[in-house]
C-alpha cells in the first residue's frame, strides 16, 4: 500500500476529487495549506505599507492506495490539477507499514 | 384645621407652575430639539464601538480584543468621570478663562430645565449626555497610536489623567462660556480642535514616548479583518451624523446643513484618497477607502455649520489627498504610529480647522464669521493660533501624564506579552475560536 500526498492549488480541489471518484478511489482527507516553492509570493500594501506575502495558500489532499492504483492515480491527479502555470504543486509518494479500519477493525488493503 | 392646611396645599400645588406678570416665562423645552440631540447622543455613542471595530481590524489577530476594548471601556470610565467631574470642568462656571469649577460635581445643578447659555430649548441634561459621548470617544482615538503594546492597567489610568488635564481644559477653552478660545471668535463646530487636533497630537506623543512595535520595519504586521474594519468605518460615517448634525444643538435648518456637509466631504475623501492611492499604488483599496471617509469625517467636523455643500465638497476632496500623503510621510519619521491617528486626525482636524477659517460664511450660520474667501482676512489668523495653541498644549501635557505613567507603571507590555497577544496577555481571552 502506498500513501500519496498531493499539494495543489485551491481551485484545483473539486476537479482532482471527482477525477479520483471516477476512477474508484474511495476516500481520502483533505487540509488547508500555506506553502511556496518555485512560483513567488505576492505584495499587499496597506496604508502605504508593503508586505510581502511569501506563503501561498494551497490544499492538500492525501490517500492510501494499493500498490496497483498508484500509476493511475498519480496520471489522474496531474492530469486534473494541472494549470500549466508555474505553482500547480507536487505529489509525494511514501509507503504505508498498515491500515485499519477503525469501525470493524479490518486491516491491510480491505480497510482502504 | 387639618381640612383647610389640606386645600392649601392643593392650591398651592395647582398653581406652582403659572408664571405670574413680572416673571419672565422659563425657557420652555422644545420636543423636537430634544428628540434630536438624544438621538445624536445615541449616535455619537454608537462611534466609540464603531472606533472599536475600526481600530480591530487593523491589528493582528491575537490583539483584536485588547484594541476593542481600549475604546470599549472608554464608554465606562470616561462617563463616569464625566458625570463626577469632567462636564463641571469643561463647561462649568468659568474661571480665568482656562477651566470650569466645581459648581457642578456629580451633576448638581445640572437638571432637566434648559439651560440658556448652552442649551436653551433642551434640558441642560440633554446637553451634558450629548457632551459626553464627545468627551469618551476622544482618548479612545489615541490608542491607534500605540496599538499592540499598551498595558491595560495604565491606560485605565492616562485615560482618567488625559480626560482630566487635556480634554475638559480644552474643551472649555473652545466651547464653554468664558473659554478664552471661544472668547478669541475660533470656530471649531463639533470638535476639530476639541477632539481631532487634540487626539492626534496626543498620539504622536504617545507614538513617540512608547516606542515602536517589535518587529515594525522587519516583520509583516498586516491588518488582519478588514471587513471589521469596513463596518467601524460604516457606523463612524453613520454615528458622526450626531457628532455634526447635534452640534446644531436643536433641530432645524443648522443641523440639516451639519448633516449635509458631513456627508459630502465624507464621500468627496473616500474617493480622493481611493484614486490618490489607485494613480500612486497601482490599487483602488478598501482599506483607503474607509481611511478616506474617516479623513473627511473629520475634516469637516470644525466647518459642518459654517459651510455650505460646495466647499464641504472642496474640503473632502483636498483631506483624502492630504491625509494619504501625510500618512505615508509617517516612514520618513520613523515613528509608529500605528493606525495613523496623527496622519488622520492630527492633519486631518487642522486642515479642516484652517478651512473652516477659509470657507466659513455668516450665510450658513449667522452666529459664525466669514472666512477668507467671503472676504474676512482676521478668521484665519484666529483659526491658527487656535490650532497651534491646541498642538502645543495637547502635546506637551500628554507627554507629561505619558512619562509620568512611565516612571510609576509602565506604559508597555513586557516583550514575552508583545509576542503573545494582549488578548491572552492582558485580558486571558481569545478573539476567535474557530
Amino acid at each position: 500500500m502506498k500513501k500519496i500526498e498531493a499539494i495543489v492549488k485551491p481551485f484545483k480541489l473539486d476537479e482532482v476529487k471527482n477525477a479520483l471518484t471516477k476512477i474508484g478511489v474511495q476516500g481520502m482527507t483533505v487540509t488547508e495549506v500555506k506553502g511556496f516553492g518555485r512560483q513567488k509570493g505576492h505584495t499587499e500594501v496597506y496604508r502605504g505599507a508593503e508586505y510581502k506575502i511569501d506563503f501561498l495558500p494551497k490544499v492538500k489532499i492525501e490517500l492510501i492506495t494499493g500498490e496497483e492504483m498508484v500509476t493511475q492515480v498519480i496520471e489522474t491527479i496531474e492530469r486534473a490539477a494541472k494549470t500549466g502555470k508555474i505553482g500547480d504543486g507536487k505529489v509525494f509518494i511514501s509507503p504505508v507499514e498498515e491500515v485499519i479500519r477503525i469501525r470493524t477493525g479490518e486491516r491491510g488493503k480491505d480497510a482502504i | 384645621m387639618k381640612k383647610v392646611s389640606f386645600s392649601l396645599l392643593w392650591v398651592s400645588l395647582l398653581t406652582a407652575g403659572v408664571a405670574f406678570a413680572e416673571t419672565p416665562a422659563p425657557p420652555k423645552v422644545d420636543s423636537g430639539d430634544t428628540s434630536w440631540m438624544l438621538i445624536s447622543s445615541a449616535l455619537v455613542m454608537l462611534m466609540t464601538p464603531g472606533l472599536a471595530l475600526f481600530y480591530g481590524g487593523m491589528v493582528r489577530k491575537k490583539n483584536v480584543l485588547g484594541t476593542v476594548m481600549q475604546s470599549f471601556i472608554a464608554l465606562g470610565v470616561i462617563s463616569i468621570q464625566w458625570v463626577i467631574y469632567g462636564y463641571s470642568l469643561a463647561f462649568g462656571p468659568d474661571v480665568g478663562h482656562v477651566i470650569g469649577n466645581l459648581n457642578w460635581i456629580g451633576l448638581r445643578g445640572v437638571g432637566l430645565d434648559p439651560y440658556p447659555d448652552y442649551s436653551a430649548t433642551i434640558p441642560h441634561q440633554a446637553f451634558m449626555i450629548f457632551q459626553m459621548m464627545f468627551a469618551v470617544i476622544t482618548p479612545a482615538l489615541i490608542t491607534g497610536a500605540i496599538a499592540e503594546r499598551f498595558k491595560f492597567k495604565t491606560y485605565l489610568i492616562f485615560l482618567i489623567l488625559w480626560a482630566t488635564f487635556v480634554y475638559d481644559p480644552l474643551a472649555h477653552w473652545v466651547w464653554g462660556v468664558g473659554g478664552w478660545i471661544r472668547n478669541l471668535g475660533a470656530l471649531d463646530f463639533a470638535g476639530g480642535l476639541v477632539v481631532h487636533i487634540s487626539s492626534g497630537i496626543a498620539a504622536l506623543a504617545a507614538a513617540i514616548v512608547v516606542g515602536k512595535r517589535k518587529g515594525y520595519g522587519e516583520e509583516p504586521l498586516p491588518p488582519h479583518n478588514l471587513t471589521m474594519t469596513l463596518l467601524g468605518a460604516a457606523l463612524l460615517w453613520f454615528g458622526w451624523f450626531g457628532f455634526n448634525g447635534g452640534s446644531a444643538v436643536a433641530s432645524g435648518s443648522l443641523a440639516t446643513n451639519a448633516f449635509v456637509v458631513t456627508h459630502i466631504s465624507t464621500a468627496a475623501a473616500a474617493l480622493s484618497w481611493m484614486i490618490v492611492e489607485w494613480a500612486y499604488r497601482g490599487n483602488p483599496t478598501v482599506l483607503g477607502a474607509a481611511s478616506g471617509a474617516v479623513a473627511g469625517l473629520v475634516a469637516i467636523t470644525p466647518a459642518s455649520g459654517f459651510v455650505g455643500p460646495v466647499s464641504a465638497m472642496i474640503i473632502g476632496l483636498a483631506a483624502g489627498a492630504l491625509c494619504y500623503f501625510a500618512i505615508n510621510l509617517k516612514s520618513k519619521f520613523g515613528y509608529d504610529d500605528s493606525l495613523d491617528v496623527v496622519g488622520v486626525h492630527g492633519v486631518g482636524g487642522t486642515w479642516g480647522a484652517l478651512a473652516t477659517g477659509l470657507f466659513a460664511s455668516k450665510a450658513i450660520n449667522a452666529a459664525g464669521s466669514d472666512g477668507l474667501f467671503f472676504g474676512n482676512l482676521s478668521l484665519i489668523g484666529i483659526q491658527a493660533l487656535s490650532v497651534v495653541s491646541a498642538w502645543v498644549y495637547s502635546f506637551v501635557v500628554t507627554l507629561i501624564i505619558l512619562k509620568t505613567l512611565d516612571w510609576t507603571m509602565g506604559l508597555r507590555v513586557s516583550e514575552e506579552h508583545e509576542m503573545t497577544g494582549l488578548d491572552l496577555s492582558q485580558h486571558g481571552e481569545s478573539g476567535y475560536s474557530f
